[in-house]
């Protein structure tokens, strides 16, 4: 057990996630080092996933590390009946630090339990996904200069969707409002309800996807509606464009009001939007790169500058 | 003669253990929580027994047998108000109950098929998050389960 390594947003204080940011911003301001110069960095790939992939090995290689690992469980040992524990021992022998993505949900969890090399968790089935968050909630503080007492609207799968959960608990050091949209199915579970409850956030339920509530937004957080979520294919018909922004449904909104969506995108942002102002989804994954070698490096317990930011 | 026959029932025990009050719908459970099927000493089970408290109830009685705290304990998970009887010369010498341990280590299997401690081998790990409605939730995967529920393995 190493206790730099990152499993779940959950698991780090409010101080640690600020002095994330703050490094983060320090990465954008220069993201080209030799900080990690003879790390190696093992990226495991038990789930195929190119975007966290490709994000997670631009961090390492911008800061001078090198990568040895796998972007698909088939070609490996693990095809051939390996268990995880025997993967993640043997590659503790070779690497500094392990990124790891894995279909089974608490994979990474237990990974952290067998061995003594940091472990980052990049993805563990609908569990957690501790990058995404720190690259949302950096995302939302360069757009909106601060974190504090902003309004955040939730579009689209909230039951299954990890980023929206990972967010909201997240958001909770810093006086959030929430509004909730979705359709009965994919309603936020009851237990996040219960997390607001607990630590006093505000939360609106809708049905609706309306100008009314985007209008009263700072951010606007869209997920994708998968049909595979649903039991009932007929619902998926009747929902599934109900929760699509269109660039008309902008004109009220707040000067400030930035649109985020974890990607990949399928139909619940119409093409019009990327040219709005209020489009900031492409950056956000920018953001992801910065992000993710602050958390690189707190993993390796090496001391990076922050930035002065003001929350 | 009735009360003969209920005597009967509940033989009395020279020394070791009686695991009373026990819900009967849970039994069995505690039973296997607390490995006496690999007891070798006499172990005595009844079920749907008349209780006063619990209207019906089940009991254990293991003989020669006195059980660690620790494991005693797991049955809290299922039957919180299971009382213990540690017999010596057929006196009591101490009744106790008793408590749920903070965490649980190996006895409750996850119901989430896709949580990674039900593909590897490996012990499940789960922690009480909620003592008055007895709710625990898998280290691992974070599932939460009503201890009632919980599938014993
Ligand atoms: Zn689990």
């Amino acid at each position: 057990m190493n206790s730099n390594s990152l499993v779940s947003i959950d698991d780090i204080s409010r101080d640690e996630i600020v002095d994330l940011l703050k490094q983060a911003r320090y990465f954008e301001m220069h993201p080209d080092q030799k900080i990690l110069d003879g790390k190696v960095v093992a990226t495991l790939f038990f789930e195929p996933s190119t975007r966290t992939r490709l994000s997670f090995e631009t961090a390492v290689n911008r800061l001078g590390g090198r990568v040895i690992g796998f972007s698909d469980a088939s070609t490996t040992s693990s095809s051939k009946g390996e268990t995880l524990k025997d993967t993640i021992k043997m590659v503790s022998n070779y690497v500094d630090l392990i990124i790891m993505r894995h279909h089974l949900e608490g994979a990474a969890r237990y990974a952290t339990e067998v061995t003594d090399t940091p472990v980052i968790n990049a993805g563990d089935g609908a569990h957690q996904h501790p990058s995404q968050t720190m690259l949302d909630l950096y995302s939302i503080y360069k757009t909106q200069g601060t974190l504090q007492n902003l309004s955040i609207t939730m579009v689209g799968d909230l039951k299954y969707g990890r980023t929206v959960h990972s967010l909201l608990m997240a958001m909770r050091y810093f006086n959030p409002t929430f509004h909730f949209i979705a359709c009965e199915e994919l309603q936020m579970p009851k237990e996040y309800k219960d997390f607001c409850d607990k630590y006093n956030i505000r939360y609106y339920e809708h049905r609706d996807f309306t100008p009314e509530v985007i209008n009263q937004s700072d951010i606007l957080y869209m997920t994708r509606v998968q049909r595979e979520r649903f039991t009932d294919i007929m619902e998926y018909e009747r929902v599934k464009n109900l929760y699509t922004l269109r660039s008309d449904m902008l004109e009220g909104a707040r000067k400030n009001m930035r649109v985020l969506h974890p990607l990949p995108r399928v139909n619940e942002i119409a093409y019009d939007v990327d040219d709005s102002p209020h489009a900031y989804y492409f950056e956000q994954a920018r953001n992801g790169l910065y992000a993710r070698q602050a958390i690189i490096c707190k993993a390796l317990g090496i001391d990076i500058p922050k930035m002065e930011i003001t929350l | 003669m009735k009360a003969d026959k209920k005597e009967l029932a509940v033989a009395a025990l020279r020394c070791g253990t009686v695991i009373d009050h026990v819900p009967n719908d849970v039994l069995f459970k505690a039973v296997k929580i607390l490995g006496i099927e690999n007891i070798k000493s006499h172990v005595t089970i009844g079920n749907n027994l008349s209780s006063k408290r619990l209207g019906s109830k089940g009991i254990i009685k293991v003989a020669d047998v006195e059980f660690a705290e620790d494991v005693i304990n797991r049955i809290a998970l299922i039957a919180p108000h299971a009382k213990i009887n540690i017999i010596r010369d057929f006196d009591v010498v101490e009744k106790r109950y008793v408590t749920l341990p903070d965490e649980i280590v190996g006895i409750v299997r996850c119901d989430n098929p896709k949580c990674i401690t039900n593909n590897e081998p490996m012990r499940t790990r789960f922690s009480v998050i909620d003592r008055d409605n007895l709710t625990i939730r898998c280290h691992y995967c974070g599932r939460t389960v009503k201890s009632e529920d919980a599938i014993i393995d």
